[in-house]
């Protein structure tokens, strides 16, 4: 079980308003992803769920009961940090083993838990190791198991893979991702890494300034973001906004089209621009169209093979049915 | 330094300060060597000769010189034992949020500006006088006798003192090193269910290991030599003789520069002698 229901929560700091009421049902077994720019208020969230911020007003509930005044520890939750915050003092070993340590679990069940974890963290040579003498991956799954081995009823993430290069956060995304489907426990996770959220989630909250923008599956805000901000932070690149006279035709504040909903032709279509820089990524190409008179700059997808040089004239055939349009208060008009 | 060349480039600019330490150094430490060996009595005939090692012979024999060694070595435990433990549970008090928290911290630290001198007789004539002190005053309030702290207790009272002293540096030394503690460790071991005293004895001790190491080494070094407490309070009377202020006694009271010096040299070995084992005991630490 791992349910989790945040009621009109609210969290100030000093007399700064970080989270206003708030409104969120977490269900048992799904993997949430909260995601927002910078300072949005994604870790303060998670931090009250965790029970290590103290909520203003508001309450939360647990599988439903009441959890607003239960200790962290008894909360049931288990949480990542972005820093690990291994001991560093501890053998891996040991590091595992505290929770349980501090449960007072008897030891050969203390054991079992342990070589179950290291075994499917990959862990088991290391166990005997200090976790300064471990590789940042190593050092993750390590707070991966200190977490495992609680049997939590949910999973708290913050940020957990932002201290890793490339290549290793995309072997751990899996690795994550893998973890859940097997556990089918409840997982909360913080990123401002919008890859990390359509990859992983189940479901996505988007956050800004501490008010939920939208809630929905990857696909779900994909297709059909509900207002600039939602549309504009999910997708990469960013999708191009127009606003003025061109949005007005088709009867809306500002249109939005995504680089991949795109045409591009170097004869005729329906805007006409200046190529700018191109960056090659290999399958695909992205450049950046300028002075169409629509916007500052129009990104567009093409295939990785088609050539085109700075300064081409190039026209640009958006698909019309992909076409976003919003209001003049920022939502989505259908 | 890379390169041969500039390597002794930087050798020859260092000579002149490398130099300048050594003879510094060397210069006092050559001449007590020297004293040591000799007879040399400033007011009853100067310098009498060479005499081998009887200086040395003469000092270890003395009645007094074990005693001192054992009040030097009291001392000076007492005292690391009293500042670290003092100053941990201060470091950890000092770091809670708190009103008034910049001007408790510069309380706290004020009794390192106090020189040695003044505070041992503020001690000894305002807290310890046996008749006017405020010690005696609390004693005599609760229908207690009075203690004449400095005769019926004299080591107890200047490790009292000495620790009052040395307290601002331990909790100084210890709070950064609290305060240097990464808090989501500590918020981990807070959601994996570790009470507060399991968070001190699994996080917070092994933390301040490297600090605790740093106060008791420098401590060390100073607390060895320690005097102005002792010439102030009790003059070495009452068994509170350490050899630092045994060798004073010898050069000065006794006016023999040759059997000071070799005092001087036993207190240089006795030194080391301590430092050889702080450093096996807990440099371990250092390294890590
Ligand atoms: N202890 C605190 N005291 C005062 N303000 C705080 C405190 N903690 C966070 N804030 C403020 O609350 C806001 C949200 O912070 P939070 O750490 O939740 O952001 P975030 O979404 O996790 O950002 P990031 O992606 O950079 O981690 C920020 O504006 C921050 O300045
Ligand atoms: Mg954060």
């Amino acid at each position: 079980m791992g349910q989790i229901q945040l009621n009109q929560v609210t969290k100030t700091f000093g007399n700064v308003n970080v989270i206003p009421p708030l409104d969120l049902t977490i269900h048992d077994g799904e993997f949430t992803v909260f995601v927002g720019p910078s300072g949005c208020g994604k870790s303060t969230l998670l931090r009250m769920i965790a029970g290590l911020e103290d909520l203003t007003t508001g309450s939360i509930s647990i599988d439903g009961v009441d959890a607003t005044d239960t200790p962290p520890a008894k909360r049931g939750l288990a949480m990542v940090f972005q820093s690990y915050a291994l001991y560093p003092h501890m053998s891996v070993r040991k590091n595992i083993a505290f929770p349980m340590r501090m449960a007072k679990m008897p030891e050969d069940e203390q054991n079992r838990r342990i070589e179950a974890a290291a075994k499917a963290l990959n862990l088991t040579d290391y166990l005997d190791r200090r976790p300064g003498q471990l590789s940042g991956g190593q050092r993750q799954r390590v707070a991966i198991g200190r977490a495992i081995v609680r049997e939590p009823s949910a999973f708290l993430f913050d940020e957990p893979l932002s201290n890793l290069d490339a290549a290793l956060r995309v072997g751990m995304r899996l690795e994550i991702t893998e973890m859940h489907e097997r556990l089918k426990t409840t997982m909360i996770y913080v990123t401002h890494d919008q890859v990390e959220a359509m990859t992983m989630a189940d479901k996505i909250v988007v956050l800004r300034a501490g008010i939920i923008e939208q809630v929905g599956s990857p696909l779900e805000l994909y297709h059909s973001p509900q207002n600039e901000f939602v549309a504009s932070f999910i997708g990469s690149p960013k999708m191009n906004l127009i606003k003025g006279e061109e949005a007005a035709k088709h009867g809306a504040a500002t249109i939005g089209i995504r680089p991949e909903h795109t045409g591009v032709s170097m004869t005729e279509g329906m805007w006409k621009g200046r190529v700018g820089v191109s960056e090659h990524l290999g399958s695909d190409t992205f450049i950046h169209v300028h002075d169409t008179g629509l916007a500052d700059m129009i990104t567009v997808r093409i295939n990785g093979d088609v050539q085109v040089k700075h300064g081409d004239t190039i026209y640009l055939n958006p698909e019309l049915d992909k076409l976003h349009k919003f209001g003049a208060d920022g939502k989505r008009i259908d | 330094m890379a390169t041969q060349h500039s390597r002794s480039a930087a050798r020859i600019m260092m000579a002149p300060a490398v130099v300048l330490l050594l003879g510094w150094m060397l210069v006092p430490l050559i001449m007590t060597l020297m004293f040591s060996f000799k007879r040399y009595l400033p007011l009853r005939g100067g310098d009498l000769g060479w005499t081998g090692f009887d200086n040395y012979i003469r000092f270890v024999s003395s009645s007094a010189f074990w005693p001192a060694v054992s009040t030097t070595l009291i001392i000076v435990g007492a005292v690391l034992i009293i500042t670290i433990v003092l100053g941990v549970l201060l470091a950890l008090l000092l770091d809670q949020p708190m009103w008034g928290q910049g001007v408790v911290r510069i309380l706290v630290i004020a009794p390192f500006f106090v020189m040695p001198t003044v505070s041992s007789l503020v001690w000894k004539n305002m807290f310890m006088d046996p008749t006017n002190g405020l010690f005696a005053h609390l004693w005599r309030f609760f229908g207690a006798d009075p203690v004449a702290w400095l005769s019926e207790a004299s080591v107890p009272s200047i490790i009292m003192i000495v620790s009052w002293q040395w307290l601002p540096f331990a909790t100084l030394i210890l709070l950064t090193a609290v305060q240097s503690l990464d808090s989501e460790q500590l918020e981990a071991a807070e959601m994996d269910g570790a009470p507060a005293l399991s968070k001190f004895g699994y996080l917070i001790l092994p933390h301040l290991s490297r600090a605790i190491t740093i106060v008791v080494l420098i401590q060390t070094i100073f607390l060895l030599s320690i005097f102005a407490e002792i010439f102030v309070t009790t003059g070495g009377a009452f068994g509170s003789r350490t050899l630092t202020y045994l060798i004073f006694q010898r050069v000065l009271e006794s006016q023999n520069v040759g059997l000071g010096s070799a005092g001087g040299v036993y207190a240089i070995i006795l030194a080391n002698i301590v430092a050889i084992f702080l450093m096996r005991i807990v440099g371990k630490n250092l390294d890590a």
